[in-house]
């Protein structure tokens, strides 16, 4: 089946068994290994990516589901700078050593920024709850709850320095 | 030296970057050309006959490869799986070792046993040739459980040892700890059993085998913690490929907590299969087939008896546990309920009598083998509930009768009664901190202001002490160890001063790359940043034993500091030469050689300069180059201890038991960067914490079919179980390693299995209730509560 949509800023197009998972097509047609599969039951969350702007477990959805679709994997992602930059959430992990054997980084990093998007001054505890669906062996969880804290902090006091900038 | 990278210094991470930006290269992102996708068909039966495989409906399918069988394998003379411990009963006779065949044929010991490999174009096809594959079985009887498998008359596991027993093993003086007893103003006593669990690393396990018929070589990919140890097993004693012939690589490994240190049957299935067909081979592990196939931890089933004086002060220690092996012997298998329990029983107590007998049994479940701790968390959950059974008979403070029987820093070094000398430690002095910083004197309070809202509140420690650095070679062949257990690096430096690191152990997540380089640049004088870190390939680092038993600083770090001594020493030299100066009067200092007393120096890149471009250089006595290697064999384990403290609430309507709090102070030894440290320390809490509240390998007992076999089933630790822990090191140096390290990874899980049980039944112990089996998952706490009568909390 033929199937359009745009991957990380690009646009794509493929025939796809309809059969295939987004995150297939993400690993296998597009080499992008950034993305990870951790189990086969939907619970581990190493697979999450953004599908318009939402965070999705890319395990749990049709290749052909993401039709016409923005999709943006770990790969996607840069700082405001754009380029080679670091989105802030990224940094944030490195600074809060947020990350042990990075496996489950990826899907951790794309679920925490859509966390930031619907949080502007979280708790630890609503960070914890969100935390539900990605899994995590290495961290106990309390570097990465710290991580999600300070880059959602960034996030937001750099949309107030643009916002202020445009004014 | 001051340096900012150097040792103490909490660095951030230089292998960061690629996992933040999802450039990571694990096994199963490698692609190569011509590649072919492999499938496991595996027993759906726990035991059974293997009558026959039917391939044929598959083998029509097109883009079909192969399908192979154990019978194939046999054919090919290919051996079976070794052991890597073979360890001597009481009797003093070997341990019963039946063959571990890498594919079965005649019979299946356990559900996910695998019988057949399936190779096809794309994985979607071998699944579905997989599906095609009809086994014909003949159902068996199974035996899941260790008090089962020991019954007279229960189903074999292999017919030529009817009582499934591999070993009957011992340790300490039997005597004397029965004369302990007979002396006793009071024995406590215990039955307990230690839940077995699935280790579950995020990225599950992955193979790729090429072989290249040009050259003759073979080369394994795999997410293994011991990329060496797999060469030497898989070559020499499975498939018989010459050690030169034959490269094993572990990449990026996302985790291991020892489910990735053994030598695996997929290894070799999948390397026999690429050689064989001449075409590489990819497996890939669904999480739900690793939960059938990765060898699983704990499962034991103890009593144990506690002999005290009338002031509480302990006598004896007697112990005798079964522990599950499963259907096999995986590599370490039989060393894990015995040489690492065993000697752990003395925990930081002057016991003067310990004596402890372990059945090591055969059962129709996955193996068993170590999982972070291994044989330790055991040992300690053992004796630090028993410890809190005896205070609570003797109507005595559980921190004061842990006092009363500590052994008091001066009495280091101290030789106990099972085995282990200790080189060093504190262990009063991590309890008192610990119990300052968990604020144990306040407990009252909010243990009533808990009542108050209809929840029973309750405070838990546990110390510990853990034999890690795996380990003395000499002392580990005495036990039953089959391969040495040193550690290599070389210290490869550039003619520009840059220097990488070339050392046998793993990293799958423990920050070697910036550890390892913290302690290279303290020494060096030079940032880390000019220093990389090369690990997990054996075509690249010479040898190495790889990563388990928290040995990585402790063995392969002392092997790093000396080749680096080497390195300076060598160094000096050159410099003595280009300075024209004798070489006692080098300093070696911040970078620089320096004759002393002068104004004369060079910097280490200039020595490294002259070393290569040896124009002005004493060739008569000195070869050029700057490249040093070390292998590295510690004299002694290296005992890291501590004491941990968590508090909890348990909601009586519904059993939950939330964890308020944990504290952990723990003996380490020198910290190379705290910041690193934590993050091990978080992890391994958690896994404990896991084992003691929510996780747990549940087998049918009848069927024996894993009924906890996904992560819909099996509870893993989410965020939102766990407090925000706080953690503080507390070191006494070790004394028989250079860099006075000790080792980090597994005092985590080692110490809060009982730490936070304890807390438990403090908070249950107003209903009269002793004991709570792992783990305390709140159908288990609520029926506990019913029957238990529903008082009232403790005020």
């Amino acid at each position: 089946m033929e199937l359009k949509l745009n991957v990380n800023g690009r646009n794509i197009k493929a025939d796809v068994p309809t059969e295939m998972l987004l995150v297939e097509l993400l690993r296998e047609r597009l080499g992008l290994t950034g993305t990870h599969i951790g189990c086969d039951t939907s619970q581990c969350g190493a697979c999450v990516v953004h599908v318009d702007g939402v965070s999705v477990k890319s395990c749990t959805m049709l290749a052909v589901a993401a039709e016409g679709t923005r999709v943006v994997s770990i790969e996607g992602l840069s700082g405001p700078g754009g380029g080679n930059a670091l989105h802030p959430m990224q940094v944030a992990f490195h600074e809060n050593h947020g990350l042990q054997c990075g496996f489950c980084t990826p899907g951790m990093i794309m679920s925490a920024i859509d966390f930031a998007g619907r949080h502007t001054a979280p708790t630890e505890a609503e960070v914890r709850h969100w935390l539900e669906g990605n899994m995590c062996r290495c961290t106990g969880y309390q570097n990465i709850v710290a991580s999600i804290l300070a880059g959602t902090a960034a996030i937001h006091a750099e949309t107030s320095t643009s916002s202020m900038e445009a004014a | 030296m001051g340096n900012v990278t150097g040792i103490g210094a909490s660095i951030l991470r230089k292998e960061d970057l690629r996992f933040i930006t999802g450039r990571g290269n694990y096994v199963a992102d490698i692609k190569l050309p011509g590649m072919t996708f492999a499938v496991f068909v595996r027993s759906p039966h726990a035991h059974a006959k293997l009558l026959g495989i039917d391939a044929t409906a598959a083998l029509a399918m097109e883009g079909v490869v192969a399908v192979l069988t154990g019978a194939d394998m046999k054919a090919d003379n290919v051996g079976g799986i070794p052991c890597g411990w073979g360890i001597t009963g009481k009797d003093g006779l070997p341990m019963k070792e039946p063959p571990h065949p890498a594919m079965a044929y005649e019979k299946v010991r356990h559900v996910g046993d695998p019988v057949a490999l399936v190779i096809a174009e794309t994985v979607d096809l071998a699944r579905l040739a997989a599906d095609s594959v009809v086994v014909d079985y003949e159902s068996l009887p199974a035996v899941v459980g260790v008090l089962e498998a020991l019954r007279p008359g229960a189903p074999a596991v292999f017919e030529d040892i009817p009582d499934n027993l591999c070993c009957d093993w011992e340790i300490g003086d039997r005597a004397a700890t029965d004369k302990a007893f007979a002396g006793a103003a009071h024995v406590a006593k215990i039955s307990l059993v230690n839940n077995r669990l699935v280790g579950n690393p995020m990225e599950p396990r992955a193979a790729i085998a090429q072989y290249e018929r040009a050259t003759d070589r073979t080369t394994l990919w795999s997410t293994s913690q011991f990329p060496h140890v797999v060469k030497l097993l898989m070559g020499n004693f499975v498939l018989g490929i010459p050690q030169h012939k034959l490269r094993v690589v572990a990449p990026d490994v996302g985790g291991g907590f020892g489910v990735k240190q053994f030598h695996y049957a997929e290894e070799a299935v999948v390397t026999w299969a690429a050689r064989r067909l001449g075409v590489p081979v990819k497996w890939v592990s669904e999480r739900s087939e690793g939960f059938v196939s990765d060898a699983q931890g704990r499962d034991h089933v103890s009593e144990a008896e506690l002999a005290l004086d009338e002031t509480g002060k302990f006598l004896g220690l007697r112990v005798r546990t079964l522990a599950n092996m499963g259907g096999y012997l995986s590599t370490f298998g039989p060393n894990i309920p015995t040489n690492l329990y065993g000697p752990l029983l003395a925990g930081v107590y002057t016991t003067p009598a310990i004596y402890c007998e372990v059945k090591v049994v055969f059962t129709n479940t996955v193996p068993v083998d170590a999982y972070r701790g291994a044989g330790r968390p055991e040992a300690t959950f053992l004796l630090e509930r028993l410890v809190d059974v005896a205070a609570s008979d003797m109507g005595m403070d559980r921190v004061a009768i842990r006092r009363h029987n500590m052994i008091q820093t001066s009495a280091y070094p101290y030789q106990t009664p099972v085995m282990m000398e200790y080189d060093s430690g504190d262990p009063s002095g991590c309890l008192d901190r610990a119990l300052a910083l968990g604020d144990w004197d306040g407990f009252a309070a909010r243990r009533a202001e808990s009542a108050k809202r209809g929840k029973y509140r309750g405070i838990g420690l546990a110390t510990y002490v853990e034999a890690c650095g795996l380990a003395p070679s000499r002392i580990a062949g005495r036990l039953g160890a089959r391969g040495g257990l040193y550690e290599s690096a070389t210290v490869r430096v550039h003619a520009t001063g840059d220097v990488t690191v070339l050392i046998g152990t793993h990293c799958h997540g423990q920050g070697h790359e910036t550890t390892f380089a913290q302690i290279v640049s303290d020494k060096l004088g030079i940032p880390a940043d000019k220093i990389e870190v090369v690990f997990g390939d054996t075509d690249k680092v010479q040898f190495g034993m790889g990563t388990y038993g928290s040995r990585s600083l402790s063995v392969g770090g002392s092997a790093l500091a000396k080749s680096v001594d080497k390195v300076i020493l060598k160094g000096r030299k050159i410099a003595a030469h280009l300075l024209e100066a004798g070489e006692p009067d080098i300093v070696f200092e911040d970078g620089k050689f320096s004759v002393a007393g002068t104004d004369r120096s060079l910097r280490f890149d200039e020595i490294c300069l002259a070393a290569y471009i040896p124009h002005n250089y004493p060739l008569e006595v000195l070869e050029p180059g700057l490249e040093e290697q070390s292998f590295y064999d510690p004299i002694n384990f290296t005992f890291p201890g501590g004491a941990h403290v968590a508090e909890v609430e348990i909601d009586p309507d519904t059993g939950t038991v939330d964890l308020l709090s944990y504290v952990a102070v723990d003996d380490i030894g020198t910290v190379i960067n705290p910041m690193i440290v934590a993050g091990q320390l978080h992890g391994g809490i958690t896994q404990g914490a896991g084992q003691a509240l929510c996780e747990s390998a549940v087998y049918d007992d009848a069927s024996g079919q894993l009924l906890s076999g996904s992560f819909m089933d099996y509870a893993m630790p989410r965020a939102d179980i766990m407090p925000n822990m706080k953690i503080l090191t507390h070191s006494t140096r070790c004394t028989h390693n250079d860099l006075g390290v000790k080792g980090c990874g597994e005092v985590g899980t080692i110490g809060s299995p009982a730490t936070v049980i304890n807390a438990v039944v403090d908070a249950l112990s107003p209903l009269g209730i002793t004991h709570v089996d792992m783990p305390a998952a709140p159908n288990r706490i609520w029926r506990l509560i019913q029957a238990a009568g529903l008082p009232k909390a403790a005020e």
